[in-house]
């Protein structure tokens, strides 16, 4: 398993590992029985992702890729977040390996998450705005 | 940093220097083709016999019985491929195995499955050991083989193998094992143990990879699976990898002498950091404690990931490996401990641990030293380590 610099500095030193108690919206993706969860937490004020942690239980990408999402969303409007693909987690990690994208995927899906979940928590209907959040599409796993 | 522990031994072993100096005559001065009549073929000939000497030797049974191959894989190809084939021109069809062989066991099972054998997949129990008396229950008048392993490369359990040949005996039943990772390590003797066929391998003890061998009982049809040349007496073509399989003989001839120190030291370093490591909250131990190879740790941790736990004893200097679905590339854990009734949660936390003879106590040291904290760092960062903790979620 070939990781790079980036993916073992921020698996080494994860960014925003923690929980928010006052969150604004918690979003909770993966499962135990592939070996990935990913829970995210954000704190929003206006239209603005003020703060954000995660905690992760995965391999080594899933904790790299959990940080580094956390990193990319911090400070940046929602809709900005709702943009971030699992293209650019793994591009500003300087890759994964094939079979470890799909933690990548799960990052994107954590924020989505998070996001949907603050819309909830306001009483508006995050599908329109979030979109569908499928669970743990690239894992096929069978609950 | 500085320090740096290899303890993925059932992985492969480092070539001993003994067995290095052994092997580079081969490679430098006696090259020559052993099938080749002038000189340097022909000084290349009489160790290869004398090897077959030294490994039938160790394993108690007669030089023409033991035959050199590429490793491991091809042994347990070659044994059960061609014993199958053979029986079935007697109508035998059937093959009895279990669910947590290595995968050159399965799969050549499987093939075997495709061209219209019938297996039958023994259970293997919570302790990592199969039954006998399950064994013998699954034979039927068209069983052509047992094949069953030595010792398993995951949780290390020792089969009761003795038992499992006396069955097969009784019952006429040819029986092969998988003694990869038992060879050099536990005390073995094919004809004691009504053993048929055996398969080794001998990067597992200190010899190059590349090389194995496998024991045939003489008397045991078992038709050819690489065709060509007529080396090993016209039952393995490929010219001899000398070399290798002179290493492999002095690698396998070292271990069998040491073999009782080796297991004193050995069963001593792993049942202290088994007690280290079991002090660990919601910790296991996979498999049976006693019925183990004397250099095998398998535990696991609930609530952190395997490949997390392996990149962060990497970044303190240790090598280790984890049945975790993310170090096997696949998106299952290892069946092995799926096969043992660990849920696949609990699976996906596995550490393997496993020492050979140039392992030392401050290597047992270090581990104790710094796996609790690297399990309690992911632990403090694992949501389902919450869960689990708060009582949410239960196993």
């Amino acid at each position: 398993m070939a990781y790079s610099e980036k993916v073992m500095d921020h698996f080494a030193n994860p960014r925003n590992v923690g929980e928010i108690p006052d969150a604004d919206g918690v979003g909770e993706v993966g499962n135990p029985k592939c070996g990935d969860i990913m829970r995210m937490y954000i704190k929003v004020d206006g239209d603005v992702i003020t703060d954000v942690k995660f905690k992760t239980f995965g391999c080594g990408a899933a904790i790299a890729t959990s940080s580094m999402a956390t990193e990319l969303i911090k400070g940046k409007k929602i809709e900005d977040a709702l943009k971030l693909t699992n293209k650019a987690v793994m591009e500003a990690l300087d890759g994964l390996p094939p079979v470890k994208v799909h933690c990548s995927v799960l990052a994107e899906q954590a924020i989505k998450s998070a996001v949907a979940d603050y819309y909830k928590k306001k009483g508006i209907d995050p599908a329109p705005i979030v979109g569908d959040i499928p669970e743990c599409e690239s894992c096929a796993c069978e609950l | 940093m500085g320090r740096f522990i290899y303890a993925d031994n059932a992985a492969t072993t480092p070539v001993s220097k003994a067995v290095l100096e052994a092997m580079e005559p081969f490679y430098t001065q006696y090259y020559g083709n052993p099938s080749s009549l002038y000189s340097v073929g022909r000084e290349a000939k009489k160790p290869l016999e004398l090897a077959r000497e030294k490994v039938a030797q160790c394993l108690g049974a007669k030089p023409n019985e033991i035959f050199f191959t590429s490793g491991g894989s091809e042994s347990d190809n070659w044994a059960i491929k061609g014993v199958a084939h053979e029986q079935a021109k007697k109508g035998k069809k059937h093959i009895i195995t279990s669910k947590f062989e290595h995968h050159a066991v399965l799969h050549s099972c499987e093939t075997l499955e495709k061209e219209g054998f019938e297996v039958t997949y023994l259970d293997v129990h919570h302790d990592g050991l199969i039954r006998p008396e399950e064994l013998e229950a699954a034979i039927r008048e068209d069983t052509a083989l047992v094949t069953i392993m030595y010792a398993n490369n995951e949780i290390g359990t020792i089969q009761p193998i003795p038992e499992i040949g006396a069955i097969c005996k009784k019952h006429g039943v040819l029986f092969h094992t998988d003694a990869v990772q038992a060879v050099g390590h536990v005390p073995i003797n094919v004809k004691e143990q009504n053993i048929d066929l055996l398969s080794l391998s001998g990067h597992k003890f200190h010899a190059p990879k590349g090389v194995g061998a496998i024991y045939i009982r003489n008397g045991v049809r078992c038709p050819n699976l690489i065709d060509g040349g007529a080396q090993e007496r016209g039952r393995r073509a490929g010219t001899e990898n000398v070399a290798g399989i002179v290493g492999l003989s002095v690698a396998l001839e070292e271990a069998c002498k040491n073999i009782d120190a080796n297991t004193e030291r050995l069963t001593k370093m792993r049942d202290r950091l088994i007690d280290g490591l079991l002090k660990i909250e919601r910790s296991r131990l996979n498999g049976d404690r006693v019925k183990r190879l004397p250099g095998n740790i398998n535990m696991c941790f609930e609530g952190i990931e395997g490949e997390s736990l392996l990149l962060s004893l990497d970044l303190q200097g240790v090598c280790a490996s984890s049945g975790s679905a993310c170090t096997s590339g696949s998106l299952d854990p290892s069946h092995v401990l799926l096969a043992i009734g660990l849920p696949h949660e609990i699976a996906h936390g596995s550490l393997r641990i496993t020492f050979s003879d140039q392992n030392t106590e401050e290597d047992v040291d270090y581990i104790l030293e710094i796996l609790p904290k690297i399990v309690d760092r992911l632990r403090s960062m694992s949501p389902l380590w919450e869960e689990i903790i708060t009582g949410q979620k239960k196993y």
